[in-house]
C-alpha cells in the first residue's frame, strides 16, 4: 500500500477523533446541565449493577427473543471491535492483516468467530427490522416514534447490516487473492462463511478483486468510524452510556422518594423545631421540583442520552396500555431532546434555557404528568435502571408548588389533609372509632 | 370470655408500659367502610395470639404519601414532620401496618426527616406468626382447595421487593394459589398508586382496575387477595364493573388468616 493511503487514513482517523471529540464534550456539557447530584455510595454495588445489568444484560432477558438477537449483535459489536485495531493498525502501517502471522491458526479461529459473529449480528438486524417495520410489534409503533426516531432505528439497524456485509466481502474477495497467490494476500485458512460468497467473485480479474477487497476495507473502516459520530446524534449512544448509566443507579428501594432539605427547614421552622445547620442557609433557593432539564438531577439527563428508546417501560406502563396520554419512553426523548435543543442554542450563542421554552409545557403535559400511577413498572421494566418516574414526580413538585397548577380533586385531597389530617373528609376526633366494634366483641376461646 | 384490647400509645405510656410494635392503622384502616373490617380483623389476630401491641389512635396522623407523590412536598413534611415527633416521643421502635403506601413512606422516607423505625408489612407480620407457630390454621376452613389469586400492590411489590410474605400466608391457607400472567416484578397497578386514588382517571380507553380486574378473573381464581386499601377499593370496584361480585371476593390477607382462626 502506498504512503498515500497510510497519510489518508490518518487524516480521516485524526478527523473522525476530532469530530467524535467535539461531540463528547457537546453531550458531557448538555448531560451536566442538569443539577448537581452525587451518587458515589456503594461503588462495590455500583460495579457489580454494572457488571450485570449493562455488561451482562440481565434485565433484557425479561423478553427472551428479543435479548437472544440483541446478543448476538452486542457480543458481535464487543468482538468485532478487537479487529477493529488490527484495521486501524494496518491503515497506519501499510500493512495487511498484521496479526496473522504472529497468531497463525488462532487467526484462523479468531477470523472465523468474528464472520460466525458478523452473520449472527445480520440475521438479528434483519430479524429487528422485521419486527419493526413488519410485524410491527407494538412498543416500537408508538406515536412518540413517528418520524426521526423511526428513522434512526432503521438507519442503524441497515448500517450494522452494511457493516457485516462488507466484512464478508472482504474476506471472501481477500481469500480468493490469497489463493492465487496475488500480492501480498496471506492466506488465513479456510473461513467458513465468507466462503459462501466465492462463487460470486471467483469470475472476477485480479484487478478488480483487489478493487473490491480495498473498496470493502475502506468501507468498513470509514464506515465504522462514520457509525461511531452518528451514535452521538442517536438513540443508539446507549452502547456506551449503559454503562456509566447503571454504575449510577438508584441503589435505593424504588418506593422512596428523594427528601428536600430546602423543605425540612422551613417545615421545621413552622412547627417551631430547632432547626439544624442553620448556620449555613443554601446559597441559593433554586425552584421547588422541575420545570425544566437544569432542575433535574443530571443523572436523569444522562438516563435520557442512554435510552434507547426501546419502549419496554412504555409497553408496561399501566396508564399506556389504558390509552393515557402517557408514555415513559416520551418522558425520556422529551428530556434529551429538551437538553439538546439548549446545548445547540448555547453553543450558537443563543438564550439556552431562556429560550421561553421549557421541558414542562413545550415538551412534557400536565397531563402527561397526571396519569402516572408511580407503580415503578417503567423503572422495573428498563434494561439499564433508567428511572422516568422521578423525572415526572420532580416535575409534579414544581407544578403543586409553583404554579399550585394540581387538579382541582387533588387540591381538595390537600384541603382535607391540611384541615383533618386525612385525604378524606373525616373528622379527625372519628379516626379511631373503628376500635368501638372491636372493643365491643367478645374473644372466643 | 373476655373482650379484644386496643390499647393507645398514650394509655400504655400513662401505665408506664410501652408495646413491642405499634400498629399503625393509616387512613383508609381508620376511616374507609370496607377496610375497617381488615383493620379488625387485624387487630383480632393480635389480641389472640397476644402479641404486645399499641396504635395511636386519635394521635395518628396521614403519613402524607398522596401529599407527596401529588408533588406537594410542604403538606407531606408538616404530616411527616409531626408523626414522627410523636413516634420518637413514644419511643417507638417497631412499627407495622396494613398498607404499603404508609409502610413505604415510613420505611423509606421517614428516616430522612429523623424518624428511624423497624417498619414491616402486615403480610411479613402474619408470615413471622405463621412459621413461629403462633397463628395455628387448622386448615380445612372455607378457602380451602379453593383457587385463589393475590394481585401485588405497587408499593409492597416493586417498591420493597416483598413479593413472597403474603404468598407464602395465602399458601398456609391450604389453597391453590394461582398467578396472573403480570405479577411479582411484572405486576400491573391496580391504577389507585401516586394519589390516582383521590382524583378522576386521566382520559383513555379503560380504567386501570378493570383491566387488572379482567386479568384477575382470567385466572379462575375464586377470590382475589390483596395486601393494599387502595388495591382493594380498585379490585372490589373491578369485580363489580364485570358483575362478578356474587361469585369472585376480594379478600385482605388478615381477613383471611381471622377467618381461617374463626375469629
Amino acid at each position: 500500500m502506498s504512503i498515500l493511503y497510510q497519510l489518508a487514513f490518518v487524516l480521516i482517523l485524526g478527523a473522525a477523533g476530532y469530530i467524535l471529540g467535539k461531540r463528547i464534550k457537546f453531550l458531557r456539557r448538555n448531560i451536566l446541565l442538569g443539577k448537581p447530584e452525587t451518587r458515589n455510595d456503594q461503588p462495590e454495588l455500583r460495579w457489580k449493577t454494572m457488571a450485570l445489568v449493562a455488561f451482562g444484560q440481565q434485565k433484557m432477558f425479561k423478553r427472551v427473543i428479543p435479548a437472544l438477537l440483541h446478543l448476538l449483535i452486542y457480543v458481535g459489536f464487543l468482538v468485532i471491535n478487537l479487529e477493529v485495531l488490527e484495521f486501524v493498525l494496518d491503515g497506519v502501517f501499510g500493512t495487511h492483516r498484521l496479526f496473522a502471522p504472529y497468531l497463525g491458526g488462532a487467526y484462523t479461529v479468531a477470523m472465523n468467530f468474528f464472520e460466525f459473529l458478523a452473520v449472527g449480528v445480520l440475521i438479528s438486524c434483519v430479524a429487528f427490522l422485521i419486527r419493526r417495520n413488519v410485524l410491527k410489534v407494538g412498543r416500537l409503533n408508538k406515536p412518540e416514534l413517528k418520524g426521526w426516531p423511526a428513522l434512526d432505528a432503521n438507519l442503524i439497524l441497515v448500517i450494522e447490516i452494511v457493516l457485516m456485509l462488507a466484512i464478508l466481502t472482504m474476506n471472501a474477495t481477500d481469500q480468493i487473492l490469497a489463493e492465487r497467490g496475488v500480492g501480498n494476500y496471506i492466506d488465513v485458512g479456510p473461513l467458513f462463511f465468507s466462503h459462501f460468497l466465492f462463487p460470486i467473485f471467483e469470475g472476477l480479474s485480479d484487478g478488480f478483486l483487489v478493487f473490491v477487497e480495498r473498496a470493502a476495507w475502506w468501507f468498513h473502516i470509514i464506515g465504522i468510524l462514520a457509525f461511531a459520530i452518528y451514535v452521538t446524534y442517536s438513540k443508539h449512544l446507549h452502547i456506551f452510556l449503559a454503562f456509566p448509566n447503571t454504575w449510577y443507579s438508584n441503589l435505593k428501594p424504588k418506593g422512596e422518594m428523594k427528601n428536600m432539605p430546602e423543605v425540612t427547614n422551613e417545615v421545621n421552622m413552622m412547627l417551631g423545631i430547632p432547626v439544624e445547620n442553620q448556620a449555613d442557609p443554601p446559597a441559593e433557593i433554586g425552584r421547588f421540583g422541575a420545570k425544566d432539564i437544569n432542575d433535574l438531577s443530571w443523572i436523569s439527563v444522562l438516563n435520557a442520552y442512554s435510552c434507547t428508546e426501546c419502549g419496554r417501560c412504555t409497553a408496561e406502563c399501566p396508564a399506556n396500555i389504558t390509552g393515557k396520554n402517557l408514555s415513559p419512553r416520551k418522558i425520556m426523548m422529551d428530556v434529551r431532546d429538551r437538553a439538546e435543543e439548549v446545548g445547540k442554542s448555547i453553543d450558537a450563542g443563543g438564550p439556552g434555557l431562556e429560550d421561553g421554552k421549557s421541558l414542562l409545557g413545550d415538551y412534557i403535559t400536565k397531563e402527561e404528568l397526571n396519569a402516572c400511577t408511580s407503580c415503578n413498572a417503567c423503572v422495573e421494566a428498563c434494561p439499564v435502571n433508567i428511572d422516568p418516574l422521578s423525572i415526572i414526580l420532580q416535575m409534579r413538585r414544581y407544578i403543586a408548588m409553583e404554579e399550585s397548577g394540581t387538579p382541582s380533586q387533588w387540591n381538595a385531597m390537600f384541603q382535607n389533609m391540611e384541615t383533618s389530617f386525612s385525604p378524606w373528609k373525616f373528622s379527625p376526633s372519628d379516626r379511631f372509632n373503628w376500635a368501638d366494634k372491636v372493643k365491643e366483641s367478645e374473644q372466643s376461646q | 370470655m373476655s373482650t379484644y384490647k386496643v390499647p393507645t400509645m398514650a394509655e400504655m405510656a400513662s401505665n408506664g408500659k410501652a408495646p413491642e410494635v405499634l400498629f399503625w392503622v393509616g387512613c383508609a384502616g381508620s376511616f374507609d367502610e370496607r377496610y375497617k373490617a381488615v383493620t379488625q380483623a387485624f387487630v383480632k389476630i393480635l389480641n389472640k395470639v397476644g402479641v404486645s401491641f399499641a396504635v395511636l389512635g386519635p394521635e395518628e396522623t396521614c403519613t402524607g404519601d398522596p401529599a407527596r407523590r401529588a408533588g406537594n412536598e410542604f403538606l407531606f413534611q408538616m404530616q411527616a414532620v409531626a408523626n414522627i415527633q410523636v413516634m420518637n416521643a413514644y419511643e417507638v421502635k417497631k412499627v407495622v401496618t396494613a398498607c404499603p403506601h404508609c409502610f413505604n413512606t415510613i420505611k423509606n422516607e421517614y428516616p430522612a426527616l429523623g424518624g428511624s423505625y423497624e417498619v414491616i408489612h402486615h403480610s411479613q407480620f402474619l408470615q413471622q406468626l405463621i412459621n413461629e407457630g403462633k397463628v395455628r390454621l387448622q386448615g380445612g376452613g372455607e378457602f380451602r382447595g379453593k383457587k385463589i389469586t393475590f394481585h401485588d400492590s405497587c408499593y409492597l411489590g416493586r417498591a420493597n421487593n416483598v413479593y413472597e410474605a403474603p404468598r407464602e400466608v395465602i399458601r398456609a391457607l391450604d389453597v391453590e394459589l394461582v398467578e396472573m400472567k403480570r405479577c411479582k416484578t411484572k405486576g400491573l397497578c391496580c391504577g389507585a398508586g401516586g394519589a390516582q386514588m383521590f382524583k378522576e382517571p386521566e382520559p383513555g380507553n379503560k380504567d386501570i382496575n378493570v383491566e387488572r380486574t379482567e386479568e384477575a378473573l382470567a385466572t379462575g381464581a375464586q377470590a382475589i387477595a390483596v395486601g393494599c386499601p387502595f388495591c382493594l377499593t380498585m379490585m372490589t370496584d373491578g369485580v363489580k364493573n364485570k358483575n362478578r361480585e356474587a361469585e369472585v371476593k376480594v379478600l385482605d390477607l388478615a381477613e383471611m388468616i381471622a377467618k381461617e382462626m374463626g375469629i
